[in-house]
């Protein structure tokens, strides 16, 4: 690990407080914002010094190796990291400008969702798995009509229409996961994590959520890891480069993938590493 | 052909038949079992068995009416008092306790477990019937709900921990506090394992016969009450077996039969509940 505490961070990055100093970004306001975080599992450091932005209603990308903490990251912004009891975080996550470990972690969650690496419905029928989400919070309404407007909004609707009471697991990988990404989409979060939703999925399966992903950024702020750079280029607006632990660079992504600025962003994307 | 391979030709035939004929009478002991209860019990099991008291020494026919109605009640009670502690015990292990903690627990829960049923039976007698001075019904159920605690537990430990982490994510990540998920996702994610080891567990002190010597004690009339002794299937199997009269040996056969044919029955009932709903996949 290198001493310097911003070791080749690109010059095009997100200020600490929050507003984007380059390019496009400039003009977008932020939905999150992290300032100066530090993670650590125990005495191990896993991020260092992570500063950056999450643009309203855009995708940005999280890109790296295997292991290089761009999961924990990500996990770090709706708290689920604090499942893992030896884990700590320093420094600021700002949700709309409010710090995030400040506040109840459960309305956290509601307003910052998630999709993880894996589909996991629960063992419930489809219907009860887009509701789950509303009815532990206790929203008021009608279930079913929101429970269709979830499944249209993750293009599954069409697929599970005629057998909604069937268990989840009867669905395809794929389905499973847009699924997922339709039970998060119901309790409306505000910001929509994904930790990479489709290196368990086939091509068709991916290229679906891929184009969903694109769709859903009108009505969500969406970040996404991906251990896929081609997903990353053809999915998100930034992108963020993460090795081992640093932020190496952070900038809209077309400029990333064509002229980056540093010379390992460049060794990764050319696929010398990684 | 070598001799050394010969040799081990030899040795894995041997083998092969060794362990065959113990799998053999292991599944024949209890088809002896069964058939030799069939065939004795059998011809004494009829509509008045399930519907008379005992009859007196002497007088042929009566039945164990009582005995059935006292086991269902002892059990019921049973699992009243002994379920929902090692149900939520079980969860409290899995879900909240520390690994120290639990550790512990798991072992008393061990022992627990490993007590000889007659001295559950001994305590049951000094904590309940020794100051109420009365054998009763509730004596009995508390000495069969003890033993049903830790099979409980260990086992609702045990399938609550086999849920996958990424379900608790999932609802962790919808806004769910630990409890929520627990109640919503975890239980019922497990409950098909937890309600099968629950009737197993009821199965298993179904047949129990030392802890009731002294706490339920027995009765040849019905049952005047809780607080009154009972009669129970398997002591009464005790007390005919036992007894010189030709009558009350083929009633104890008869007992015995019913017995199996109940512990048969929740056996059936757990599969059925393991083969329905649904299942979490295996990764």
């Amino acid at each position: 690990m290198q001493a310097s505490s911003k070791p080749g961070l690109s010059v095009n990055i997100v200020t600490n407080t929050g507003t984007a100093t380059h390019g496009e970004t400039a003009s977008l306001p932020m939905r999150m914002t992290i300032s100066k975080v530090d993670f650590y599992y125990g005495s191990k450091q896993i991020l260092f010094d992570i500063n950056m932005g999450i643009a309203d209603k855009r995708v940005t990308a999280l890109i790296g190796p295997s292991g290089c903490g761009k999961s924990t990251l990500l996990r770090a912004l709706n708290r689920m990291h604090e499942t893992v009891h030896t884990s700590r975080l320093e420094g600021e996550i700002q949700l709309d400008g409010q710090n995030i470990l400040a506040q109840d972690v459960t309305t956290l969650r509601r307003r910052v969702g998630m999709v993880f690496q894996r589909p996991n419905p629960f063992p419930k029928s489809i219907f009860d798995n887009v509701a789950y989400g509303l009815r532990i919070n206790g929203i008021k309404g009608s279930i079913s009509e929101m429970v269709e407007k979830s499944l249209r909004r993750a293009a599954l609707w069409e697929e599970v229409k005629d057998h909604l009471h069937k268990s989840a697991y009867e669905l395809s990988g794929g389905q499973q996961q847009r699924l997922c990404i339709a039970r998060a989409l119901a309790v409306e979060p505000e910001v929509l994590l994904l930790d990479e939703p489709c290196s368990a999925l086939d091509p068709i399966s991916t290229a679906k959520i891929e184009e969903l992903l694109v769709e859903l950024k009108n009505l969500t702020t969406i970040a996404i890891v991906t251990h896929n750079m081609q997903q990353a280029a053809r999915v998100s607006d930034f992108t963020a480069f993460v090795l081992t632990g640093q932020m190496i660079e952070f900038s809209a992504t077309p400029q990333l993938f064509t002229t980056p600025s540093d010379p390992r962003t460049e060794a990764y994307i050319t696929g010398r590493f990684g | 052909m070598t001799a050394r391979v010969k040799w081990r030709r030899f040795v894995s035939n041997f083998m092969l038949t060794l362990t065959g004929v113990c799998a053999l009478v292991s599944v024949s002991v209890l088809f002896f079992i069964l058939g030799y209860l069939v065939f004795n019990g059998g011809t004494s099991i009829n509509w008045a068995f399930f519907t008379q008291l005992p009859k007196p020494v002497g007088e042929a026919g009566g039945g164990m009416a009582n005995a059935i109605v006292g086991s269902a009640k002892l059990l019921m009670a049973a699992s009243l008092f002994g379920v929902p502690i090692g149900f939520l015990g079980g969860i409290y292990l899995s879900e909240f306790s520390g690994s120290a903690v639990a550790s512990v627990v798991r072992y008393a829960a061990d022992l627990l477990n490993g007590v000889p049923s007659i001295v559950i039976g001994i305590f049951a007698y000094s904590v309940v019937v020794l100051p109420f001075k009365h054998f009763s019904t509730l004596a009995g159920a508390f000495a069969l709900g003890l033993m049903m605690i830790p099979i409980t537990l260990r086992s609702t430990e045990e399938f609550l921990n086999g849920v996958p982490r990424y379900l608790r994510e999932g609802a962790m990540a919808l806004g769910a506090s630990k409890w929520k998920t627990i109640a919503s996702v975890v239980v019922p994610a497990a409950y098909r394992g937890i309600l099968t080891a629950i009737l197993l567990a009821l199965a298993r002190v179904a047949g129990e016969t030392a802890p009731l010597l002294f706490t339920a004690f027995g009765n040849r009339y019905w049952s005047q009450g809780w607080g009154q002794p009972t009669a129970s299937l398997p002591v009464m199997i005790f007390t005919y077996a036992v007894s010189p009269y030709e009558d009350w040996h083929r009633q104890a056969w008869a007992a015995g039969l019913v017995l199996l044919g109940l512990i048969l029955i929740i056996n059936i009932l757990a599969r059925t509940i393991l083969s329905r709903g649904i299942a979490v996949p295996r990764s």
